[in-house]
């Protein structure tokens, strides 16, 4: 399980980046933590001629609340998405959804931007950052624009990022006092892979469900809103019934892949059961 | 073709020429001799290769070693020579924590880091902190106790000497 | 004198580990040597039509790349077969596979390259045009005449069969209140050692010596395999074993790779070393269980178990392992079915098969998961029918303390056990009559809490007729050398190895207890055939018992020695001194006479000063033969606390009872940390191990991130008392403990997920119990209930 041979190259700027990887047109892999390159090399399902490290560019890191959003470097490591104050109190469920990826030593490395632009559709985060409609900021060689995260995920492990393009930040816009969230997963082992996860925010105005935001993963070949449940919920108060009817529209949302070892029936099932957990937790939050 | 890294290794400067594709783990234990950093799986799941990188465990294996440019690095050799978890390895020892003992630098740097965030974790934290480290042989109970006594030990430690600076404080 | 017998005595060699300082072989570097990787078949089953090594051989570093023709001539092929398995068959093993490829993951070329990385770069290159053939991977139907063969090389799909069975078995059946039957599968899992294996195979053809460094459990085997395969004078052959990072049974098997090594670095002449990757260790290594049982239990109308029924069809790979076999699992199951009770009737069927996946062989607690699990939940469901509470069912049967020997119905002899003192012992541990409020307590409150509980025998210390009345070259006898350094000090070399159970620690307590001297006076050499005597090493829990024995007699005669020696030089007569606190005393005063340090000077120094004749050799070697009983039986019950997510299927672990009778402890520190490792051992495959493998043959979650280990989060604390009844085969009394926590652990949790899905009508009889099973279960059970 060695690497296969590579060059490493550094850049400073997205420009010495997008050049960098101009030069090998199609077989250069940008390298931030390296938790994904780097196994996925050493198994030898890629083997790229370049790897650029871009984890030294400025404008990749720092977590800053801006006017409207949270403003979270690509380079923002795990670890410090669990443990930053501005992250608990601006994108509370992406440090919910932390304690969830993988384990210490694996977050202490690896990169919130990193882990978006591979769209695991297995991963917390997309779905985190799906749920608290986030926005993602990419520069390339034709300027920087940003992708609500809705348009961002579009296949299996397939993004908006055109090639050389690179993912430099997430916003997620500062939500309102009264916004509820919750975030929960069924795993076999802590740490593992879901079997099916969710990441749930929603607007309360005097008990009654003003909007609604979940989003599932582990569900298919991307982390998946769930509209028909969202809309089950809005204009009824969070109930017993208002939640098993969202429950019931989550056919509607997902249809995951029917495996022999994993059904999609199953899967289903797991999700309604999830769904129904994660708005309880809502409900019990102060 | 090779790249310079340059690296403090156990609080010694390291400049070495690799090449890009070898992973800190090989350049540690092929390139400096440092065996004790051991290889599981070679891909970030069972935990035997960590080591801490600018104080916090990361997993050798997933690391190149040209990304420890301008990095600390400790491993269990380093931390052994300064004593900074002979408290640890005194306890693992009390406790047989460890039998095949192929796991036991993981173990040690995952516990050293959750007793620096945490002095005294519960049971059910020190479980979660070690869900990373692969043990095979002891079934994990010893390993929790003895991080426990670890962390007993250290906070009655800080206590102690709390209350001897709040004396000190009192006398003055 | 038991001074340091039964203390818990910490482990010195741990010390090293703990500083990073371990040595093991995956540490190993040599001078010129050469890195070995193997090009795997993709397929389960095909025929090789051609290997294009062309491009592969430009690549930087390679030095050489060997396919069949070049390597396997130099090596003697292995048959997995032993004599007293009648009727068994396999066919023979080479290096590299030469016509057929027999699983996904046989070795077919062999590149050696100055690094790891640039003979997987070179492996990459490899073309191997395989014409693929539909595999055999199924289950009973392979056995059918006409069926489609595994390997083209055997008469059939069956390795192997044998019955067992008493005359009145049938009668029981017919005059029985109560029938009660399952059929169960056990998947196929495997050892997941975290140093994986590995050997420096070092031949140096100056002096036709040949070194390997090989991190295995028996060092001895393996310089007679090396011998005879190889056509080297055992002499010649020298098997060194330092550090091995957990062998489990695993790393006492011939493997292809082991030997592969070693012939290239005969052809070479220079060092060769293969260290299996995680990805090939799950291709590789052998797997172990993969049995279809179905068994049932006739039970009178108070209870009392008169019979057992059972069938296993237990599915190998495509040849049977060597030299042990891979028959010896099915071989125990059949025979450990029903060995804690009373039982006398019995009829065991056993089916062994070829099948083209990785092979299959021992692994810790041979066979006793599946009899255990087996026999436990037949009794579960006998004690439903009778009405029986699980304590009372087995207090009921389980054999009387008092009514030893005892043969098992199926010809097992047990010197003396205490099944009833520990299950009493147990009662008192887990309070079941509370377990039982607090679970109708909190099934109102939908949450469903079970516990289980499973009896267990454990075959150790086994004599010759284990392997060696087979035929094979397996040792069931261990030596020790034990002498006197001139200052006083005891080296203790001895043929039981160590892989980090604590052999040299206990070694050292047994010898110093012979010698009056403190554990840290005696230093202990383990693990290398030029060092230490021939013997079996470390397989089916002996090192305790036969190495402990070994190294007491050798001690005493050592000790006897310096009597005599120590007599002569104070003028007294031996039969009136002994030793103790490192010294040769008054045997009745206890006043010192003379130190040890100074018999060793003299000896060492001075024996011109010694009256004439006096032997004055202080090194004695003796060899130890288990004697009486065929095995050291022992025994001891589990108890498991669960609690199933019924909404989930997850299941989460409360809490795991253990007491166990492992005869006279040398180590209690020790032994619980056996006991407790073996039982996750076995929790691991009852929840989340087991070897994926699809219709074609292709192990599907081969890598860490996918085959699901026991880790800390999900493993619950283990509490553990102890019964000893030492045996009185040897004077030491101890016998074997490391398989005891996997033999029953699965046993206890499968019995406990059910008690936990009682209210459901709800039953597991397939491990890994996985959260999708456990719905499975729960959907049959209301479909069902609601059936019209």
């Amino acid at each position: 399980m060695k690497l296969p041979a590579f060059e490493y190259l550094r850049a400073r700027s997205p420009e010495e980046a997008w050049q960098l990887h101009s030069e090998v047109e199609g077989d250069a892999v940008y390298l931030s933590g390296g938790h994904s390159v780097v196994p996925s090399m050493a198994l030898r399902l890629q083997a790229p001629s370049r790897l650029i490290d871009i984890s030294g560019i400025a404008d990749l890191h720092g977590v800053v609340a801006q006017d409207n959003a949270l403003r979270i470097g690509a380079m923002t490591r795990h670890a410090e998405v669990m443990d930053n104050p501005l992250v608990a109190r601006h994108a509370p469920l992406l440090a919910l959804a932390a304690p969830h990826v993988a384990h210490p030593a694996i977050r202490n490395r690896g990169t919130l931007g990193g882990n978006l632009a591979l769209a695991d559709p297995a991963s917390e985060f997309p779905a985190a950052v799906l749920a608290l409609r986030a926005e993602i900021e990419i520069i390339g060689p034709e300027g920087s624009r940003h992708v609500p995260a809705d348009e961002f995920f579009l296949d299996l492990y397939e993004t908006a990022l055109a090639p050389g393009e690179i993912l430099t930040a997430v916003h997620v816009p500062l939500p309102p006092a009264s916004r509820v969230f919750a975030f929960d997963e069924i795993a076999r082992r802590r740490g593992d892979y879901a079997m099916v996860g969710a990441a749930a925010q929603a607007d309360l105005e005097k008990g009654m469900i003003v909007d609604a935001s979940i989003a599932f993963f582990s569900v298919g070949f991307t982390p998946v809103r769930a509209k028909a449940a969202q809309a089950a919920l809005i204009g009824a108060p969070l109930s017993r019934e208002s939640v098993a009817r969202a429950q019931a529209s989550l056919a509607e949302d997902l249809d995951p892949p029917d495996d022999p070892g994993f059904p999609a029936h199953r899967r289903l099932q797991l999700a309604r059961v999830l769904l129904g957990r994660v708005l309880n937790q809502m409900e019990t939050r102060p | 073709m090779k790249v310079l890294v340059n690296t403090k290794v156990n609080g010694t400067p390291v400049q070495e020429a690799v090449t890009p594709r070898s992973s800190l783990a090989d350049f540690l234990r092929d390139d400096l001799g440092l065996t004790g950093t051991h290889l599981g799986c070679e891909m970030g799941a069972c935990g035997a290769c960590l080591v801490l990188l600018d104080g916090a465990p990361v997993h050798a294996c997933l690391v190149l070693a040209v990304q420890a440019e301008g990095g600390t690095v400790e491993t269990v050799e380093g931390l052994t020579e300064t004593g900074a978890v002979a408290d640890l390895q005194e306890n693992f020892h009390d406790r047989n924590a460890l039998q095949c003992g192929y796991c036991t630098s993981g173990m040690l740097m995952s516990a050293q880091a959750l007793l620096a965030r945490n002095a005294a974790p519960s049971r059910d934290e020190i479980r979660d902190a070690l869900s990373g480290n692969y043990c095979r042989c002891t079934g994990y109970e010893a390993i929790v106790d003895a991080i426990a006594a670890t962390g007993r030990a250290r906070a009655a430690a800080t206590e102690s000497a709390q209350a001897a600076s709040a004396n000190t404080e009192a006398a003055e | 004198m038991t001074l340091h017998i039964g203390q818990p005595q910490r482990r010195e060699n741990a010390r090293r580990h703990l500083a990073g300082r371990g040595r093991f072989v995956s540490d190993l570097a040599l001078p010129r040597m050469l890195h070995a990787v193997f090009v795997r078949s993709p397929m389960a089953k095909g025929r090789i039509l051609d290997i294009d090594t062309e491009a592969a051989s430009l690549c930087p570093g390679v030095l050489r790349i060997f396919t069949a023709a070049d390597l396997n001539p130099r090596c003697q092929p292995w048959v997995g077969t032993l004599d007293h398995f009648a009727g068994m068959q396999s066919p023979p093993m080479n290096i590299l596979a030469e016509d057929e490829v027999l699983w996904a993951g046989h070795p077919v070329a062999m590149i050696l390259a100055h690094s790891r990385a640039e003979a997987e770069d070179a492996a990459d290159q490899v073309l191997v045009d395989i014409e693929d053939a539909e595999p055999v991977t199924g289950g009973a139907p392979v056995l059918l005449p006409g069926a489609p063969r595994a390997n083209e090389a055997a008469d059939s799909n069956l390795c192997y069969e044998t019955l067992l069975e008493t005359p009145d078995v049938d009668r029981a059946f017919a005059e029985a209140a109560h029938v009660v039957e399952a059929a169960f599968t056990f998947g196929r899992h495997t050892a997941v050692t975290l140093e994986p294996r590995a050997v420096v195979a070092d031949y140096d053809p100056a002096s036709g010596a040949l070194t390997v460094h090989h991190g295995t459990q028996t060092p001895y085997q393996f310089q007679d395999v090396y011998a005879r395969h190889f056509g080297l004078p055992e002499g010649k052959v020298r098997v060194i074993a330092p550090d091995v990072g957990g062998s489990f049974g695993m790393k006492l098997h011939v493997y292809n790779e082991e030997m592969g090594a070693v012939a290239a670095s005969l052809i070479l002449g220079r060092p060769v070393r293969y260290v299996a990757d995680r990805l090939e260790s799950f291709v590789s290594d052998i797997h172990a269980r993969d049995h279809d049982v179905h068994g049932r239990m006739a039970v009178a109308a108070d209870g009392t178990i008169l019979a057992m029924e059972v069938d296993d069809l237990t599915r190998i790979g495509a040849v049977s392992a060597y030299p042990r076999t891979s028959a010896a699992e099915g071989n125990q199951v059949i025979r450990l079915m029903g060995a804690p009770y009373r039982m006398p009737d019995y009829r065991g069927k056993l089916s062994v098969a070829f099948q083209n996946k990785v092979q299959t062989s021992q692994y810790r607690a041979v066979g006793h998961p599946i009899a255990c699990a087996v026999t436990e939940a037949l009794v579960e469901r006998a004690a439903e029918a009778t009405g029986c509470d699980p304590f009372e069912i087995r207090a009921r049967n389980l054999i009387a303390d008092d009514a030893y020997p005892h043969v098992s119905a199926t010809g097992y002899q047990f010197e003396k056990l205490s099944h009833q003192a520990c299950l009493a012992r147990l009662r008192e541990m887990m309070d079941p009559d509370a377990l039982r409020v607090e679970q109708a307590a909190l099934r109102t409150r939908g949450i469903y809490r079970g516990f289980g509980i499973a009896s267990f025998v454990e075959i150790t210390n086994p004599g010759a007729t284990f392997y060696g009345i087979g035929g094979a070259r397996i040792s069931a006898q261990d030596g020790a050398v034990v002498r006197m350094l001139p200052s006083g000090d005891i080296h203790c070399a001895i043929s039981v190895t160590e892989q980090g159970q604590g052999t040299e620690t206990i070694i050292a307590q047994v010898v110093a207890d012979q010698l009056g001297v403190a554990p840290e006076r005696v230093s202990v050499t383990t693990g290398d055939t030029a060092t230490t005597p021939s013997g079996g090493a470390n397989w089916a829990c002996r090192g305790a018992g036969i190495g402990g024995e070994t190294a007491l007699r050798a001690g005493r005669q050592l000790r006897d020695r310096i009597l005599t020696l120590a007599g002569a030089l104070v003028q007294a007569d031996p039969a009136t001194l002994r030793l103790a606190g490192g010294a040769v005393v008054d045997a009745a005063s206890g006043a010192p006479r003379i130190a040890l340090e100074e018999i060793g000077r003299i000896a060492t120094y001075r024996p011109d000063t010694l009256p004439h004749g006096v032997d004055h050799s202080l090194t004695v070697a003796h060899h130890f033969a288990p004697v009486g009983y065929p095995f050291d039986f022992t025994n001891g019950i589990q108890g498991s606390l669960v609690e199933v997510d019924t909404e989930t299927g997850l299941v989460k672990l409360l809490k795991h009872w253990v007491v166990e009778d492992c005869g006279r402890i040398i180590n209690p520190l020790l032994v619980d940390e056996q006991i407790r490792g073996g039982v996750v051992q076995g929790l691991g495959p009852a929840f989340f191990e087991e070897c994926q493998y699809d219709v074609d043959g292709q192990l599907t979650n081969g890598s860490l991130a996918d085959y699901l280990v026991p880790m800390a989060v999900e493993m619950p604390d283990i509490e553990i008392a102890h019964i000893e009844t030492p045996t009185q085969d040897t004077i030491l009394g101890a016998k074997g403990v490391g398989e005891a926590g996997t033999a029953a652990a699965g046993a206890a949790a499968m019995n406990a997920v059910n008690d936990a899905l009682r209210p459901f009508g709800a039953c597991l009889t397939q491990t890994p119990m996985t959260p999708l099973r456990i719905l499975d279960a729960l959907d049959a059970a209301l479909k069902e209930r609601t059936a019209p």
